[in-house]
């Protein structure tokens, strides 16, 4: 009711202004929808049908590398024509070659092992988080999103200087003696794991935090006084109840994982198989825009389902924040 | 009743904030190592420093950069605030459900499906590629955030004072730029700070979209970056992680300030 | 037949039937989808009335003033103010103002900003809106708090802020939306009484929405009591209390009982009614009952007497147990459970400090009333 204020307001000026005025008011109200509408269908819905058009069109040395252009500049007939020429060849190719099949396989059990390993950690902090004193919670959640705003790049880089086989981690294992020879970590999952833990951490936090500040201590107490001891109470009433911040976290870490690039890139090397780095080469490197394309169109398939559970929760959090 | 703060809680927040900071701590002190080698301390100083500054390409490709932050952030500020009063304020209009979907996907959406999505786009429509792509493919998916940040501000809004306004004889335009847009100014600056760091961040979409005479700041990182650790590079990272600390922290006292100051203010009137 | 009084007793336009109508709500339904908020609803309000809309949460009462403020438009049927129909006249352009439940205070502009925005709107020139808001401060005593964000005030002076702000204009007529249902109890008191004062002073036609039915019983010069989206009754506190048209009525205001009855027989003036097992209750206010009919009588608490013996003179009386007994400091409130099986609330005055009739739990007791104690209802 309160929210079809707006307009039924610029329905009742309508109703007693002349006509210049009531477009006014109803142009107004169109364009808070329609800028932002059109700038997203244009620039975010158009460019996946056109991925999806190249994944269909072969591979060409020209510019754009890429055949049938499909443009209207030699005629309809033309055009028809050129349609013709589409063709799935480049997802059968997908699925002949195991180079892709391994990429999305290893993608998506990465993703799944990086995003239970975030949780693991994740949850102790924002479960301690929760429970600090009220005082200290402010700090605290500053101290989580703090590295968020530093550059991505940059913290992955850093790690690249501890883990290397000269690195600082190595320094210090050697120095203390619990290893004699280094460790083997850059360029191997291991290091993607690790990157992937660090980086997605406060995605997994927030929503942790968020759900678990907010819950009622004396739950806790009322199951406690019921004779709960505290490890049940907290398996029984504390983790239930904060299951939709542990989806949120999971999912904010999961779908970005799956089609991470800059991780196993720098860190996991030219071993990890992550189908973001397949995209990236098959790009930049074999030039090959269709394929590319393909892999993409792919990713977005395997990744729709979460996606649309993670809308539906973000719809579900809009609709009880009224 | 507060819940006890137990030793497991503090020593696990303890440890999560080690693994949050140490490697950006380690990064900085190496960026003070006299020793080329990035690993092995080699006494303090400032050298990489100065020949930060004489580095052209670096300086070039930071201008580069913040150019582009400033122009898309808030190209896409006001768009994303737009898309914010859009989803809350009306509830119904065809293809609202594609609307918030195209306004959510982006949030979550792998960097190089945008960035190749958009690179073809701009390819198909003939538009060159260079500062203009990027700053157009940064406007499309900062505005996004912008949009989630400024839409829960905008949930909570209490639409009692846009009735008092127009009960009092201010027309619903008047309404919004009087009373609206003042209340949640907050939101919009956050939003727009979060979007000039998003900004100032990507690497990934950067790469498709961008073209040659406009390589940014993370590019430009990421060719030295695989050809190995710099010295130069960490220098470089400190002072990004310097600037947005002190950007952060800056705002957050502000805000601390502000909001004691309320409290007290409350309490004093409370008093009478 | 004696009066039900009046608070202000020269001021009964309703009574006069050549005074001119005010705000007229002519046959008004507003639905929200399937739900209909009001239903058919007819209501006049005089000038310089102060009016109370009373209900429960979800009655109707709100939306009938989101309506007069332009906030709503009505489904169907029209609202007059002052002879000019309302509809489609936004609210920016209606010379009604209103007090908000939250008091919609605006957090980023001063009280003297907040007190000049609507004058601001309308093109006052700035001397004269200076001026006006001088007057309106003073008006609520918070000249010292000119400058103050709404922050920094506590709950009372938010409320008279949001008041100097809704009556600075000078509206034709002043909605308040639960205007005391933030206070705390002993403010709400005080604050009713300087409505009160305020609504005498500035000659404004007031229409409050409210709840609570004692705020509605002080302020009001008369009551709309509504319920799903109807009026039941409307009419002034002493009307609604005495003579409440309805079932729903008499227990919605006060406490009350209730018997179920058959009118045996119709007099000139009363009636003699039968109950359920044998009570017989004489009255003298059977309205428009005819005899045969199935009435109910009711009959407030404070008009029954509770005495250990019948008394002589007694032309109602029934005998039953003492069920429960509250001492509440003024006055004392029975339970007695009556023969029949009823449980009648009784409540006495302690005017003195002892009493020669000590009643307790268990005594066999009689509850006694004049005929004109209780009134007769047929709905």
């Amino acid at each position: 009711m309160a929210n079809s204020t707006l307009t039924d307001v610029a329905a009742h000026a309508s109703a007693g202004k002349s006509l210049p005025a009531r477009l006014m008011v109803g142009i107004t109200r169109r364009l808070v929808i329609i800028v932002p509408y059109v700038w997203l269908l244009f620039f975010f819905l158009v460019p996946f049908i056109i991925v999806f058009k190249i994944s269909l069109s072969v591979t060409a040395i020209a510019m754009p590398p890429y055949a049938p252009v499909l443009s209207l500049k030699d005629g309809i007939s033309a055009l028809l024509s050129d349609l013709g020429q589409l063709s799935f060849d480049n997802y059968v190719w997908l699925t002949q070659d195991a180079l892709y099949i391994n990429s999305y396989i290893t993608s998506v059990v990465v993703a799944a092992i990086s995003t239970v390993l975030t949780l693991l950690v994740g949850y102790p902090i924002a479960y301690g988080m929760a429970r600090a004193p009220a005082s200290l919670r402010p700090t605290l959640l500053m101290m989580v999103i703090l590295p968020f705003w530093t550059s991505f790049l940059i913290r992955v880089y850093a790690w690249i200087g501890i883990l290397k086989p000269e690195g600082l981690l190595n320094q210090f294992l050697l120095a203390t003696g619990i290893i004699d020879s280094p460790l083997i970590i850059t360029n191997t999952y291991t290091a993607v794991f690790i990157g992937i833990v660090y980086s997605y951490l406060p995605f997994m936090v927030l929503p942790l935090y968020a759900a678990l500040e907010k819950m009622d201590h004396s739950l806790i107490e009322a199951a406690q006084d019921l004779g709960c001891p505290p490890i049940t109470a907290f398996w029984k009433v504390t983790f239930p109840l904060s299951l939709p911040g542990v989806v949120a976290g999971c999912l904010l870490v999961f779908i970005p994982a799956v089609g991470e690039f800059v991780i196993p890139d720098l860190l996991g090397g030219s071993q990890t198989l992550m189908i973001g780095r397949t995209l990236w080469n098959e790009f930049f490197a074999n030039r090959d825009w269709p394929v590319a394309s393909a892999v993409a169109v792919i990713l977005l398939l395997i990744l729709i389902v979460p996606i649309v559970i993670f809308q539906n929760a973000q719809a579900r959090a809009q609709e009880a924040g009224r | 009743m507060s819940p006890t703060w137990t030793r497991f809680n503090i020593v696990s927040v303890t440890l999560g904030f080690a693994f949050l900071y140490l490697p950006i701590v380690l990064l900085v002190i190496f960026s003070f190592n006299a020793s080329k080698l990035v690993t092995v301390w080699g006494g303090f100083s400032t050298r990489w420093y100065v020949s930060l500054f004489q580095n052209q390409g670096l300086m070039d490709a930071a201008w580069v950069t913040i150019r582009v932050g400033l122009i898309s952030a808030t190209v896409a500020t006001v768009l994303g605030t737009l898309g914010a009063l859009a989803l809350v304020r009306y509830t119904r209009f065809r293809g609202r459900v594609l609307f918030s979907g195209m306004i959510f996907a982006p949030l979550v959406m792998p960097d190089v499906i945008t960035g190749l999505s958009l690179l073809l786009l701009f390819v198909a429509i003939d538009l060159d590629r260079g500062f203009a792509t990027v700053t157009l493919a940064h406007i499309t998916f900062t505005m996004c955030f912008v949009a989630v940040v400024v839409q829960s501000r905008l949930l909570t809004f209490d639409r009692s004072l846009e009735e008092a306004a127009m009960d009092l004889g201010a027309p619903p335009v008047r309404t919004f730029f009087q009373i609206t847009l003042p209340v949640i100014a907050p939101a919009i600056i956050s939003g727009w700070m979060l979007a000039f760091t998003l900004s100032l961040d990507d690497l990934v979409v950067a790469s498709f979209t961008s073209g040659p005479g406009a390589t940014t700041l993370p590019m430009k990182i990421y060719s030295q970056v695989r050809l190995g650790v710099t010295p130069e590079i960490n220098a470089a990272c400190t002072i990004l992680i310097g600037l947005v600390t002190a950007g952060v922290i800056i705002a957050s006292i502000v805000n601390k300030r502000r909001e004691v100051q309320r409290l007290r203010d409350e309490q004093a009137a409370q008093r009478g | 037949m004696k009066s039900l009084g009046s608070i202000r007793k020269d001021f009964a336009p309703w009574n006069d039937s050549n005074a001119k109508p005010y705000i007229q709500f002519e046959q008004v339904t507003k639905k929200f989808g399937d739900f209909t908020a009001v239903n058919n609803l007819s209501l006049t309000i005089f000038e310089r009335e102060f009016f109370a809309l009373l209900g429960a949460s979800g009655c109707g009462k709100s939306t009938l003033l989101r309506m007069l403020a332009g906030f709503e438009e009505p489904t169907s049927g029209r609202i007059l103010l002052d002879g000019q129909n309302l509809a489609g006249i936004p609210p920016y352009r209606r010379p009604v103002n209103m007090m908000f439940q939250s008091y919609a205070l605006f957090p980023h502009m001063t009280v003297e900003k907040n007190i000049a925005f609507g004058l601001k709107q309308e093109g006052m020139p700035a001397p004269e809106i200076e001026k006006r808001v001088a007057e309106m401060l003073k008006l609520v005593k918070l000249e010292a708090f000119a400058k103050r964000k709404p922050h920094q005030l506590s709950g009372g002076q938010r409320q008279r802020v949001a008041l100097a702000r809704s009556v600075a204009k000078r509206p034709k007529v002043l909605l308040l939306d639960e205007p005391l249902g933030a206070l705390d109890k002993k403010l709400r008191e005080e604050t009713q009484f300087e409505l009160m004062d305020l609504q005498q002073q500035l000659g404004l036609t007031f229409v409050v929405v409210t709840h609570d039915q004692e705020e509605a019983m002080t302020m009001a010069d008369r009551i709309a009591i509504m319920d799903k989206g109807e009026v039941m009754q409307v009419a002034t506190p002493a009307e609604v209390y005495e003579a409440p048209a309805s079932r729903f009525v008499a227990s919605f205001v006060g406490n009350v009982n209730i018997f179920e009855g058959k009118v045996i027989e119709r007099t000139a003036q009363g009636a003699q009614l039968a109950g359920a097992n044998g009570v017989q209750i004489l009255v003298e206010n059977a309205g428009d009952a005819v005899a045969g009919a199935e009435v109910a009588f009711a009959i407030r608490p404070e008009k029954i007497r509770v005495s250990s013996k019948r008394p002589a003179d007694a032309a109602n009386a029934m005998e039953g147990l003492v069920y429960d007994i509250a001492y509440l400091g003024d006055m004392t409130v029975y339970h007695v459970k009556l023969d029949n099986g009823q449980i009648v609330r009784a409540s006495a005055m302690n005017a003195t400090r002892t009493t020669d009739d000590p009643l307790t739990w268990d005594d066999r007791a009689w509850i006694s009333f004049r005929p004109d104690a209780g009134v007769v209802l047929t709905r």
